[in-house]
């Protein structure tokens, strides 16, 4: 049957809404009633039917939309997507990837036939059909990586292995959590963390990178992150921060269910073949707090999560300036019970 | 068995003897379909079950990464090693199933370089097989310089000399040739990066005349496998899972552990990837370390073992396995 793929923007009208299958699928980040950094990556498995892991890499009722926006965002600043010149063979490996796994888990929308290195992709949703020859960058009408992820969901970083470090050399990046692949690009792996704070003292991004130059071919990885977005804008980046930044300062007791937004990244790692680099796909879900509410447990937790988040991950976060405003909304909707442990709503 | 990589079900497709020292053994996939692609330097881990024993040697893929019907690998008899080059010379034959990992790259290609210079010693030539036919299929620019023994001993140089014709440069102990390192490592364009793989004197000569020459160490790669070597039969106690051991002569520790029904982690079986890596609690004896992965300083405060490749003398070691 298939996904029924909704109308709607992420910016100026904002009428992005998550259906109540979307809001049940939500991958709710807090296992527990407090949140600290931990390297909490776990193999990157298919999980439960009707989830969002149900397929490794997720399509869902926001795709065609999502791939309007990201084409606003390129159309504005070109610069969003960039592949130094060592990272063709990556684009390729990725290209490869995002094909098969969306043809595979979504064969009523997508499919892919290949024959040698001539490869033909329908992507039914976008209305493309295109043939082209696997290898050869002038068959496409833009480079493979940015062929490929103008149809994928997320947004995604292709990292260089090289020196025992990550090289942040190519990327597609519009739908970030206030970061800049143009500041970032050609960084390494302790480079482009240097602003997070904490997580340097504990040694956690030192044995991050060790787990992730080890990431094996067919054994991906995962880990969930998180933040809050005023008004369901996908495109949250410094660039535009003139756009976004000043919402925060909107925030009333009033609309704190329709504009606050509770965003979570799936991020994945995967191992590429040919180039042996990695890609670090990284998937935004947005949940505003009238829908995440509809969930008790959910609605529980969060107000608990966020009414004891230590102040510098709040400022790091950017939450500061409407942290009062959500707590004191949260705290009608936690009547102090116990919250099962767990991600799932109970 | 193993917590490291993914396996793959494979039959021996062809066994060809190439000289009086190397075979190549060709593995399919046995439901038939294409196996996993690989980079050029990938190497597999390859399953040998020996009776009781069962042997875990990695070997560099040598095909071309383009074609991914086939992985070949070419095994070097190695008649005083511990018996796996002669379990895979004596034993294995076209028709038997065998089990390999998925391909792991610890000898990539830095895609950035201008130029790759290659220097191959010896059996050392089999991860430049691949990463020649990727460069070529991308016009990339590449230079290999290969030492054998004798011309008969020169695994595949005839057929890397058909391919790439002057590109690869030959040289033969026999014929007393030499590669002039000093001259070739002076003369090379800005941006040229250096691979070298061969016998463990090649690689540290290279590496100490690149560094005194002025290359930055990041563009100069290379492949170090240290085969286990086999020694005194040895006793280790693993505190965590509760086991009393015995390492026995041509048994590795890892390979031991892993009889023991204790599943480490590990990728390279050679002491240079890390994932072994294992706290000592208490010793009473000397380490014998051949890993190139620990730091002096590690060696000798006797608090980390890599079990794939290092052994043990004494009268008492406790693991944190």
């Amino acid at each position: 049957m298939g996904i029924t793929f909704r109308k709607e923007t992420f910016r100026d009208d904002f009428t992005f809404r998550n259906s109540p299958e979307h809001i049940r699928r939500f991958p709710f980040p807090f296992h527990e009633d407090a949140y600290m950094y931990a390297v909490n990556i776990e193999p990157h498995v298919v999980g439960p039917k009707g989830s969002v892991l149900e397929n490794l890499i997720d399509v869902d009722e926001h795709y065609v939309a999502e791939m309007q926006d990201r084409a606003l965002v390129l159309a504005e600043d070109p610069l969003r997507c960039q592949s130094l010149p060592h990272m063709t063979l990556a684009g390729w490996d990725l290209l490869e990837l995002l094909m098969e796994q969306q043809a595979l888990g979504y064969p009523e929308h997508f499919t892919l036939t290949r024959d040698g290195d001539r490869w033909r992709w329908i992507n039914r949703p976008l209305g493309i059909d295109d043939t082209f020859t696997f290898g050869d960058t002038s068959t496409l009408p833009y480079g493979p990586m940015e062929y490929i992820t103008r149809q994928s969901q997320g947004d995604f970083c292709i990292l260089d292995q090289r020196d025992g470090n990550l090289w942040m050399d190519a990327g597609m990046v519009t739908t970030q959590a206030d970061w800049s692949l143009d500041f970032d690009i050609g960084m390494n792996f302790f480079e482009w963390h240097a602003p997070v704070p904490l997580a340097h003292e504990k040694g956690i991004f030192v044995r991050a990178l060790k787990f992730l130059t080890n990431i094996q071919q067919g054994k991906p990885a995962r880990r969930l992150n998180w933040t809050m977005t005023i008004n369901p804008r996908l495109d949250t980046s410094p660039e535009n921060y003139h756009k976004w930044g000043p919402d925060r300062a909107t925030v009333t007791p009033e609309n704190v269910g329709d504009k606050v937004h509770l965003r979570v990244e799936l991020q994945s790692f995967w191992r590429l073949p040919r180039s042996n680099g990695i890609v670090f796909p990284i998937r935004c879900y947005l949940i505003k707090m009238d829908e995440l509410v509809t969930q008790p447990k959910w609605a529980r937790r969060l107000h608990r999560v966020i009414r004891d988040l230590p102040e510098e991950l709040a400022t790091y976060k950017g939450l500061t300036r409407f942290r009062p405003t959500l707590v004191e909304w949260l705290s009608k909707l936690d009547d102090g019970s116990v919250t099962s442990s767990g991600f799932g709503p109970d | 068995m193993s917590t490291g990589t993914t396996k793959l079900d494979v039959v021996v497709s062809d066994v060809v003897p190439v000289n009086d020292l190397v075979t190549r053994f060709h593995f399919r996939r046995r439901d038939g379909e294409l196996l996993p692609t690989f980079s050029g330097g990938a190497h597999v881990v390859v399953e040998m079950r020996d009776g009781e024993r069962t042997r875990l040697n990695p070997y560099s893929l040598m095909g071309s990464p383009l074609d991914t019907r086939e992985y070949t690998i070419s095994v070097r008899r190695d008649d005083v090693g511990r018996g796996g080059s002669l379990f895979m010379h004596r034993n294995v034959k076209p028709g038997m199933e065998m089990v390999v990992s998925y391909p792991v790259n610890l000898f990539s290609l830095d895609l950035r370089a201008k130029k790759h210079l290659m220097l191959a010693g010896g059996i050392g030539i089999t991860p430049f097989m691949a990463q020649t036919a990727q460069l070529a299929a991308e016009g990339g620019n590449f230079e290999l310089h290969y030492t054998c023994r004798t011309a008969s001993l020169g695994t595949y140089a005839d057929v890397l000399r058909e391919r790439y014709d002057r590109r690869v440069r030959l040289y033969h102990d026999d014929l007393d040739e030499r590669i002039e390192l000093d001259r070739l490592l002076s003369t090379q364009p800005l941006g040229t990066h250096l691979y070298v793989c061969g016998p463990a004197g090649m690689i540290n000569w290279v590496r100490d005349r690149a560094a005194s020459l002025g290359w930055p160490a990041e563009t100069v790669h290379f492949e170090h496998f240290a085969a286990p070597q086999p020694g005194l039969p040895f006793d280790v106690t693993l505190a965590v899972s509760g086991k009393s051991i015995r390492v026995d002569e041509q048994q590795s520790l890892l390979e031991a552990i892993e009889a023991a029904g204790v599943d480490p982690p590990y990728l390279c079986r050679g002491g240079v990837c890390g994932q072994c890596e294992t706290n000592v609690i208490s010793c009473d004896g000397k380490f014998i370390h051949n890993d190139h992965w620990l730091s002096e300083e590690e060696h000798r405060s006797g608090k980390k073992i890599m079990p794939c490749v290092s052994r043990f003398e004494g009268r008492s070691l406790v693991l944190e396995r």
